[in-house]
């Protein structure tokens, strides 16, 4: 696939904040990418550059080849969609999706039969003389969507599309969200802090701290093999164990070795990561040697569904883990708090994560 | 029924009793203005007679003509600059002080801001005429439609300009077709005030007119005739202004009426 945005050590300062903190990255054609991170990381900023409304104090950014920078922002082929919409409260829907159009001298029947269209393809039709504040929550960002995309944009940014629609209502979206993207073949970006939001979306992901992109990649890869213990802990559920790297696993305080697979290297400060759903529970010891097993302590249980999330103490490397079981295993059956018990996961399930700053702690 | 209790009659006595306090003499103005006889001591019937003695008298045409010109083109300067006003404010976020100039023209005494403009011309050595009160007007009435417009700015979601841009408009294109239409109630209702405080502005006009009746407006008419004792006309003639003083301010509340945020 061909790259469509191309950026090369892209900064941004605010001030003395940092914005953007050399960004490089490649968004392919046809392509559903997520900027993700935790608020004041510099995603929004980021698509603001793509859009035109902040100009970068250093670095590239080209588009189908072209230098993007060089154009303004109201002659690019990007279009946005607003956190907050941003439909124009004195036109009604129909004018709000064609204004676009206007500003390119579409007229006459060509423009009511793109209008028209742009809004049957968010199911909008016979909504064309409603105000904005005529409209639910729900409509607005439908509206919103098809005034974005009615001229055809090279790629289409969207800030928080989902964010302030109720739970349900965005689960839906998401769906018509990705059926539009391949309807529409538009290069999709999208902003979001909401990690499941963009695993569940997004072709790639840029997971983005500080300015900075921490890790981009699918996301199974950023799931299944985070870069460091930031992405870890942001995507998804994570256990933490702090110790020491060996040739053959992580060593904690004690002595103890818990095995992890081909992540060898020299002895450095280390934690071993492993997703909750891999932690399986036992009463007794756990027989097969290979794995790593801990003894702990059952601190909290809460039910949901197909999952029991188990919280436990584990004395031995001083750490609070958690736990998912699933509600039928025999080996959770009567389980109460205060408990002592076996967790255990094969090494295969761990990963080994570099250990640096405080701030991991 | 339901039975209301001591203090609520006797709050709903006060409340008559400032009413009647404030529009009492009002209220026999304008009964007066149809009395018959023209005395004030005596009712003798119903009558338009002093609206009708109104309409032959040329002096009053005259100053009549002269407010409508010192309101209308003080309205439209002040409403203009004042709006572009208000837009830079809210877009620059100066610091307070600076924002605080801004209703200055509002506080200062109506006669001081009259003896300043009045030594300022004077400075300049300008020839004060109608064109002087137009200016004077332009001052203040420019603050009462920035704090009107930036009352409006208040709830202007900013990103809508960007969305217009967004979709290919220039900054210009945006500002006619997104931000005055969407600020246009706050527009106008700043234009009304505007307008209203200049047809009844008196002091200034007073300071900074020029000699003769080419000069003199309609409330300055109004003072010259009154030192001459009340005269029925004048009661007509107040009843007027302030029928139209009233409609424009209804018209303006009603327009910038707060709308069902989107």
């Amino acid at each position: 696939m061909s790259a469509v945005i191309e950026m090369h050590g892209v900064s941004k300062r605010f001030g003395a904040a940092i914005a953007l903190d050399e960004v490089s990255l490649t968004i392919r054609e046809n392509e559903f990418y997520a900027l993700l991170g935790p608020s004041g990381c510099g995603k929004t900023t980021l698509l603001r550059v793509l859009a035109g409304f902040e100009t970068p104090d250093e670095g590239d950014v080209s588009l189908d080849g072209k230098d993007l920078l060089a154009i303004r922002p109201n002659r690019r082929p990007v279009n946005m969609m607003f956190q907050s919409y941003a439909l124009f409260p004195h036109l009604n829907v129909f004018n709000n999706v064609a204004y676009g159009l206007r500003m390119d001298r579409v007229r006459g029947s060509e423009l009511k039969q793109r209008t028209r269209d742009a809004l049957a393809m968010v199911q909008l039709d016979g909504l064309e003389s409603r105000r904005p504040n005529q409209l639910s929550g729900g409509q607005r960002q439908r509206v919103a969507l098809a005034r974005a995309l009615v001229k055809h944009p090279r790629v289409l940014l969207l800030d928080e599309p989902l964010g302030s629609l109720d739970k349900k209502l965005r689960g839906q979206m998401q769906f018509e969200l990705k059926r539009l993207q391949h309807v529409v073949g538009i290069t999709f970006i999208v902003v979001t802090h909401d990690q499941e939001e963009a695993l569940e979306m997004a072709d790639r992901i840029a997971l983005m701290r500080d300015g900075r992109i921490e890790q981009e990649g699918t996301p199974e890869e950023l799931y299944e093999r985070p870069a460091n213990h930031f992405v870890a802990d942001f995507i998804g559920d994570m256990n933490f164990f702090a110790g020491t790297r060996t040739a053959d696993g992580v060593r904690l305080e004690t002595g103890t070795i818990l095995r992890s697979h081909g992540d060898a290297g020299v002895e450095s400060p280390a934690w071993l990561a492993v997703r909750p759903e891999k932690l399986a529970i036992a009463q007794a010891q756990p027989t097969r040697a290979e794995d790593n097993a801990l003894e702990a302590e059952v601190i909290d249980i809460s039910y949901s569904g197909q999952h029991l999330s188990i919280r436990l103490r584990i004395p031995e490397a001083d750490a609070l883990v958690l736990a998912k079981v699933d509600t039928a295993d025999p080996n959770v059956a009567g389980i109460e708090r205060g408990q002592a018990l076996w967790c255990y996961w094969p090494p295969s399930a761990s990963r080994i994560l570099p250990r640096e700053s405080q701030s991991e702690v | 029924m339901a039975r209301v209790r001591p203090e609520r009659q006797a709050l709903r006595a006060h409340a008559a009793l400032v009413y009647l306090f404030l529009y009492g003499p009002i209220a026999v103005l304008v009964v007066l203005s149809f009395n018959e006889s023209g005395l004030p001591t005596a009712w003798t019937g119903f009558s338009t007679r002093w609206y009708s003695a109104l309409a032959g008298a040329a002096d009053i045409h005259r100053a009549v003509l002269n407010t409508l010109i010192v309101a209308v083109s003080a309205t439209a300067v002040a409403t203009a600059l004042g709006t572009l006003l208000a837009l830079g404010l809210e877009r620059l976020k100066p610091r307070a002080w600076i924002d605080g100039l801004m209703f200055v023209p509002m506080i200062v005494p109506d006669i001081v801001l009259a003896i300043a403009l009045l030594s300022f011309y004077t400075l300049l050595e300008m020839t004060l005429g109608l064109h002087s009160i137009v200016f004077s007007h332009i001052v203040f009435n420019i603050a009462f439609v920035a704090v009107v417009v930036r009352a409006r700015l208040r709830n202007f979601d900013k990103s809508i300009v960007e969305a217009s841009i967004d979709l290919g408009a220039s900054e210009m294109g945006t500002f006619w077709r997104i931000t005055l239409p969407v600020i246009a109630p706050g527009v106008i209702a700043g234009a009304l005030i505007a307008f209203t405080l200049s047809i009844d502005e008196f002091v200034i006009a007073f300071f900074t007119a020029g000699a003769g009746p080419s000069s003199t407006t309609f409330p300055m008419l109004i003072y010259s005739m009154i030192r001459f004792g009340v005269t029925p006309e004048i009661n007509a003639i107040a009843t007027i202004v302030l029928f139209v003083s009233f409609t424009l301010i209804l018209i303006s509340q009603r327009i910038n009426r707060p709308v069902s945020k989107p």
